[in-house]
Order: structure tokens, then sequence, then C-alpha cells
């Protein structure tokens, strides 16, 4: 009746898991009676988990990714202060078996929970507002894949009190995911939790790349997006042509376990470097899926804090194409060990190489973009000069280890892990917390608190130095990956020095929840009443802080690149607004439940063929079946919003302007 | 009063240094394309479909790599030569290829809103499908019964894999033209229903090119050996 599922899937015994899975149960369970208490659940319904609209659905992304960072950075340090511990003679706090889940997860969730939902809130949310339409291609859809990610969220999570999760590493390497090596349910929590989240990644994918390419404001031609909008393309293309592949493969994976099929085992011809290949061919383009809206980030961020246009605009679309397209020629740099031979090697080596050339040109477009700008050191901005010194030197030990022979000896070892985080940590994340405090105002009114959002990006800078420093150093020492226990003790104080770095950063996660609360509570000193708090360049800063439904009341008209700036400029220098246009009907896609129900049903589904509940899958995916037609089914799709309503809200927008404009620095 | 403002500020406020868009030289003025502002509903969505089975080609590929990889491990078992029937994958094949042909008639019917010909011929679409399926099915249960099964070596967990996944998507196909037909039955040629029915052709006529791939590199190719 319920498959492999019984009592003994939960944990009693060990009480590191019982005791995390408990503290989370009753947050949940606090939080859920807190808002039946408060009465929000109709609200909540309502505006947002039936919302289709593409800011909320970027918001909630965001705060997914925000949630799940606390999650993976609590295994993080786990991790470290284990390594503080277990020198020598002492075992630290951790068995081998825990702690293999827990790096395990710690990897899964900080890719696909915490960077990726973060990542795709933010193109959600900014995309179509400095595209200047009203809504993305596919709305529906877009909240289908917001629900579709949560749910592998939580059977993620669940794994923490029912059952296990893979020991496996982040990727979930066979022979050893195998069934014969990993008997539990590990590996099939972590194949369906990202098989599902994968689809709706895929879809998200498909949905902006397609409202990049046909939806834009009359006049904004390709060479006039905002950079953000080129790497967002450039991301979602990458998405597109890269999540097929982990579909595929884990797809092949899942066969292996559950139907004795051959693609990876050792016997009967299966052969396991064929899953390492596959796997990279999506994972390293992932890498740029990640990076490059960042990299879109810190260059809407640089330009406008410096008060110039970005240096070398085109060049800086050639970059990001160009890296686009080279990220799908180096995957076998992830395993130069695997033997393929000098001419294999020696071409993938270059290729990485090369890759740090159109990298190259884009820090120097930042550079020359700030060179004779009058920079405003506000926390955006910190960030990002924080991301340049850090990033580079991230991407210099990158190149060091393209070189075949030098992987050699560096493979799997923690100077590769700190390589890697030095790039995500100060490329991606830095960038999302950039993005985070620059759009936030747009978001929700107001701006982030400056002092307690300059306090986090000190700990984290300086965290991230002092936690990953030492691991380049280790790495070098011949310290290897995924190890919980060491005998030399010469590692020790290194290892002492990272495990104070991570809670440096810690400090500084716990200034970022400060600056959230302090932020709201203290929402009207702070408040936005221009929509245009950062003097900005793009289209996402011509309408209200946060903006209508319908996001432009009259579809901006695009005269040249940085649209908005040249609509303000005109504004100040004749010292009018434009006249007023004539306000027409809006027809915006209605609410749907379609998004969390089809989740729901997935989540059944999923849990069911984790637990081999046959009958559960069964009627998963009849429901979710259901779902669908249902959804084809309905009559209304679209609600129309009177051009009164529409005239109403726009007129207020532009009383506001009005007001502020005599303010407003005039062009010299 | 443009021009005026430019004046006065001696030199252009706006920075167009192509003149591209609006009233530029090198625009380009079709819809979609940055100049006229959103593309309509009908192209968003075919064209977001396309993306989408792009990736759903993406996703085969991928198949196709790991099968041609181990198309010779056969770990001591049958190879492609020993165990396909070329006879009953050209039946497969010309059943396929017809559901495709009858597929773009219902196509021409929808366009003329003639609902008896595009129900008749979605029948017809599903029915060759549904034979081809039943084909498919055979072989495998065949292969099964053979012991031939994908449990037996690499290379048959590769073949049923691309194979079956190619099958797969012909359920699926099926189930939706079904849901189809029925949603054509009862609402009629409405915009949306006329747009999904050009998504479900696109995806019927992708399937066919999968086909032609997976015909020729495992069946003819395979054969051959």
């Amino acid at each position: 009746m319920l498959g492999k599922l019984t009592w003994n899937a939960i944990p009693f015994d060990e009480p590191i898991p019982m005791a995390a899975g408990g503290m989370v149960v009753a947050m949940i369970l606090g939080l859920l009676t807190w808002i039946s208490v408060k009465g929000y659940w109709p609200y909540l319904w309502r505006e947002w988990i039936t919302s289709v609209d593409h800011k909320r659905i970027g918001v909630m992304y965001c705060l997914l990714g925000f949630v799940m960072l606390l999650r993976g950075f609590s295994d993080a340090i786990m991790m470290r202060s284990q390594l503080a511990l277990a020198a020598g003679a002492s075992q630290g706090y951790l068995p081998p078996d825990h702690y293999d889940q827990i790096f395990s997860a710690h990897g899964t969730i900080m890719i696909f929970f915490t960077a990726m939902p973060f990542v795709i809130g933010l193109m959600n949310f900014v995309v179509p507002l400095q595209l200047g339409v009203r809504d993305v291609a596919f709305p529906t859809l877009n909240s289908v894949s917001l629900w579709l990610t949560a749910s592998g969220v939580l059977l993620t999570n669940a794994s923490l009190v029912i059952g296990e999760f893979a020991r496996t590493g982040w990727l979930a390497y066979p022979p050893l995911s195998e069934l014969q090596f990993s008997p539990g349910v590990g590996v099939d929590y972590y194949l369906w939790s990202l098989q599902i989240s994968g689809v709706g990644t895929l879809l998200s994918g498909i949905n902006l790349v397609t409202t990049i390419l046909k939806m834009r404001a009359p006049g904004m031609s390709y060479t006039r997006m905002p950079v953000f909008c080129w790497t967002a393309l450039a991301s979602n293309l990458l998405i597109v042509a890269a999540f097929p592949v982990l579909t595929a493969t884990f797809a092949m994976l899942t066969l292996d376990r559950y139907l004795g099929f051959h693609f990876f085992t050792n016997d009967f011809g299966g052969n396991a470097m064929m899953y390492i290949n596959l796997i990279w061919v999506w994972g390293h383009p992932e890498v740029y899926i990640l990076v490059l809206p960042a990299f879109g980030i810190f260059s809407e961020v640089i330009s406008t804090f410096s008060g110039k246009p970005l240096f070398g605009y085109r060049s800086m679309i050639m970059a990001t194409m160009c890296i686009c397209v080279l990220s799908f020629l180096v995957w076998l740099h992830h395993f130069f060990t695997m033997g393929a031979g000098a001419d294999v090697n020696g071409f993938f080596g270059v290729m990485t190489m090369i890759i740090a050339v159109p990298t190259g040109v884009k820090v120097f477009n930042w550079l020359f973009t700030m060179y004779g700008g009058r920079v405003r050191f506000e926390v955006p901005i910190y960030w990002s000069i924080g991301f340049m010194v850090t990033f580079v030197i991230g991407g210099m030990t990158g190149v060091l280890m393209a070189v075949p022979p030098a992987d050699f000896v560096l493979h799997n070892s923690l100077f590769l892990i700190a390589h890697f985080h030095n790039v995500i940590i100060g490329g991606v994340l830095f960038g999302l917390f950039a993005g985070y405090t620059y759009w936030f105002p747009k978001a929700f009114g107001f701006r982030l608190h400056e002092g307690w959002g300059k306090a986090a990006f000190w700990c984290w800078f300086i965290g991230f130095y002092l936690a990953f420093m030492p691991l380049y150093a280790l790495g070098l020492m011949g310290a290897t990956r995924r190890m919980q226990h060491y005998d030399d003790m010469s590692w020790h104080p290194l290892m002492v020095m990272a495990f104070v770095g991570a809670a440096i950063i810690l400090l500084g996660i716990l200034c970022q929840v400060t600056q959230l609360v302090v932020s709201i509570r203290n929402r009207d000193e702070l408040r936005d009443l221009t929509g245009d708090p950062w003097d900005g360049r793009s289209l996402e800063w011509a309408t209200t802080s946060p903006p209508p439904v319908f996001n432009f009341a009259v579809m901006p008209n695009v005269q040249g690149e940085e649209a908005y700036w040249g609509m303000k400029q005109r504004a100040i220098e004749e010292q009018r607004l434009m006249d007023e246009p004539s306000y027409e009907v809006i027809e915006m896609p209605c609410n749907t439940p379609t998004g969390f129900v089809t989740a729901f049903f997935a989540t059944v589904t999923g849990f069911a063929l984790i637990w081999h509940i046959w009958w559960l899958v069964v009627v998963g995916l009849i429901g979710a079946y259901a779902v669908f037609v249902a959804f084809a089914w309905r009559r209304e799709e679209e609600q129309l919003i009177p051009a009164a309503e529409v005239a109403r809200l726009d007129r207020e927008r532009r009383h506001l302007r009005a007001q502020i404009l005599p303010t407003l620095t005039r062009l010299a | 009063m443009n021009a005026t403002v430019a004046e006065r500020v001696g030199r252009p406020l706006i920075q167009d240094p192509h003149r591209l868009g609006h009233g530029g030289d090198g625009g380009d003025r079709a819809v979609g394309h940055g100049d006229g502002g959103p593309a309509p509903k009908k192209i968003i969505v075919g064209f977001g479909f396309w993306i989408f089975l792009l990736s759903d080609i993406i996703m085969f590929s991928a198949i196709f790599a790991t099968y041609a990889v181990l198309q010779g491990a056969t770990a001591g078992g049958p190879a492609g030569s020993d165990l396909f029937d070329l006879h009953n994958v050209w039946v497969e094949t010309l059943s396929l290829l017809l559901s495709s042909f009858a597929c773009g008639l219902a196509m021409i019917a929808a366009h003329r809103r003639n609902m008896l010909w595009t129900q008749l011929w979605l029948l017809v679409t599903g029915v060759l499908g549904a034979i081809f399926l039943s084909l498919e099915l055979h072989e495998f249960a065949d292969l099964i019964a053979r012991g031939a099964g994908p449990q037996r070596s690499a290379f048959l967990s590769g073949f049923f894999t691309l194979v079956g996944c190619h099958g797969l998507h012909i359920s699926c196909g099926l189930l939706w033209l079904g849901t189809m037909m029925a949603q054509i039955g009862a609402r009629g040629f409405r915009a949306n229903i006329i747009r999904r029915l050009m998504c479900f052709s696109l995806f019927w006529h992708a399937l066919d090119i999968v086909w032609v791939a997976l015909f020729t590199i495992v069946y003819l190719m395979g054969a051959g050996k």
C-alpha cells in the first residue's frame, strides 16, 4: 500500500536531522498558524499563489532562493565546523554517513534551489519591465514553472525527515549512485526533485526566450535592449539548450535504478563516464546560466551608479554571446583525469582559456564605465566592486586549472572547491545581492536600509576571503574535497580559519535578515515615491514603484539606447512631461491556480515514485492531466482593466513626476 | 520641438548612433522584431512552441549520443543486426508519415473552419498514430520475449530508451489529440483552440523528424551490420 515507506524512514535515532527537521516543521506550522489567525489566506491565495503577474512570480522566486540560502548555508557551516574539529584523533560530531548527505545536499540546494530561483526570479521581475511590455509571453506557464520549482524544493526538504538524501555528491556520479551502491531512497529524492524542478526551469527558459525575442516595446531593437536583457537572453538560451540534456541524463540513471537498465552500471556494457560527460554538457553551461545574468546586473548597476552609459555596449553584447556559445565547448575540463588523451584534453584546455577573453572584455568595460564617472557609493556598487576584485582572482585560478597537467594535481582537491566558490559567491551571489538591493525599491516601493546593507557586504566580503583563501592553500597541500576527517595536523589552523570565515559570512546573512526587517519596519522613511530612486537609465524606472499590474499605462516608445534616460533628459530640458497619452482598455491574463495545483500533483507523483507507491503515481498523473484539461476548458482567460482606471493610475504617476521634475539636475 | 531641443543642447539628446528602429534606415519594421512592439499572440505561441520543440530535440540528441556510444556494448547479447525486422519498421514509418500527412489535411480543414473534415482527418491522424504505437509495442514485446529486453545489455538499454522515448511522445500526442478533438467538438474553432491545434501539428511533425533520424540511425544502420 505504501511501497517502501515505513516508520523506519523517519530517523528517530539521529538527533541532528530530527532537531533540524523538527525546527523546520515547527517554523512552517508557526507560519501557517500565523497566516490563519491573521486571516491572510484569501489575500495570499488571490494575490500571490494564483498570481500570473511576472513581478509577483519574480518576487516569490527570489524569496524561495533566499529561504533556501539559509538551508544551504546551514549545511555549509556544519561542514566547516566539522572540519575545524575533526583533525587527528578527533572525529568531530558528524559521522561520515551524515556528512556525505550534507555536502550532497549543500551543493544541490545552493545551485538548484538558491542560485537558480534567485536568478530566474530577478530575470522574471526585470526583463518585461526593461523591455517595456506588460508581462512575459506565457504568464500561466510562468506560474507553473515557479510552483514546479517549489515542488522540487519541498521534496528535497522532505528528505530531511522522511528517509534520507543522496550521499553521492551534488551530481550523483554513477556507479556510486546506482542501485547496487546506493540502495536507499536518497538518490531517488535527488533525481525526482531535480527532474520536477528542472521541468520548471526549462519552461521558464522557453518563456523568457520567447518574451525577449518576440515581445518588446515599439522601437526596442536588439541593439537597444539593456545589457541585462541580453544576458538574460543568453542565459535562457542556455537553459533551453542544456536542461534537456540534464533531463535525459537523469532519466537514464532513473531507468538504471528503477528498471534494471545498464546505461551507467559496471556490468553488461554500461559506461559510467557517459554519465559524467552528459552531466557536464549540462553542468558547464549551467555555470553561465547563473553568472551571465549576474554580469548583466553588474552592467546595469555600474552604469547607473557611475552616471554614465555602459562603456562598450556592443562589445558587451558580443562578449555575452561568445560566452554563450563557448560554454558548450568546455565541458570536459571538469574531468581531464578521465584520460581522454593529450589531444582531447589540449582542445578543452585551450577552449577553457579562450573563455577568459570575452570575460576579460567585460571586466575592462566595467572598469572603463566607472573611469571618469561620478561613482555614487551605494550598496549595489559595493557588491559590484567587491565582485570585480574577487571574480578576477577566481577567474585566474580557473585559467590555472584549465592547464591539464595542473588539473591532474588539483582535481577534486580543496583548490577546486575554493575556485568555484570564488566565482559563484564572488560572481553569482554578489551579483544577486547587488540586483536584490538595486531592484528592491522597484518591487516594493521602498529602499533597503543602507547601513545594514553595507554591513552585510563587508561581512560577506571579508568572510568569503577568510573562508576560501585557506582552501586554495589546503588544496595545494593535498587536502581533498568531500573529506570528513583528516590526520595531517598542519592543515588544522587553516581549517579553523576557514570556519571563522564561514562564521563571518553567517554574520553577513544575519545582517541581511536584519536589513529586511528594519527596512520593512521603517518603510515610510525609506519610501520611494518617484519610481526612479537611483537615477536609472532603463525602462523599469519609467513606471511607478511598485509598478501597476500592467506595468506601463501606454507602451513606451523607444527612441534610442537607454530608453528611459533619453525620455528623462528631454523632460528635464523642457521642464515638462510628454503630453498625456490617450488611455485605452488593457487586457491582462486572469489569475489561475493551475500552476499551484499542477505542482501539488507533481509533488504527489514525485513522492510516490521515490517510495514506489505505484497507485499514488497513477493518481498524481491523472490529477495533473485533469488540471491541464480544466485549464484548457476555462472560458475567461483575460480580464479587462478599464481605460478610466488606467488613466487614474497614470495621472497619479505623472503628478508625482511633475512635482520632482524641477529638482532634477539639468544636462550640462 | 524635438529638433529645437537638440539644437539648444548642441548635440543629440538621444543616443542612437546607428539610427536603428524608428525612422532609422536600418530599422526592421516586421512586427515582433523590435519596431512594431510585441508580436501577435499567434506568432508568440507558435514561436514559443518551436523553442520547446528544439529543447525536446536536444533531449533526443542526448539519448542519440548515448545510443551511439553504447551501440557496440552488447555484453555478449544480440546486436541490432540479429534483432531488427525492417518490414515491421517499414510499416511503422509509413503509418507515421501518413499520420503526419493527415494532420496537415486536418489543419487545412481547420483553417477553412470545416468541422466535419477537421475531426475526420484528426481521427485518421490518431488511428495511424495508434497503429504505429501498437506495432512498436509489439516489437518491444517480441524482443523481450526473445530475451532481448532492456536489461540484457547497455546497447539494448539504449535502444529501448531511444525508441521508447519517441513512443512515449507519440502516446502523449495521442492523449493530447483526443483532448483536442473533444475540445474542438465542444467549443468550435475559437482562436485559442486554433493556436493549440497549430502547436499539436508542429509537435506531430517534429516527431516525424525524430523518427526519420531514428529510422536511419537505429534501424537502417543497425540492421546492416
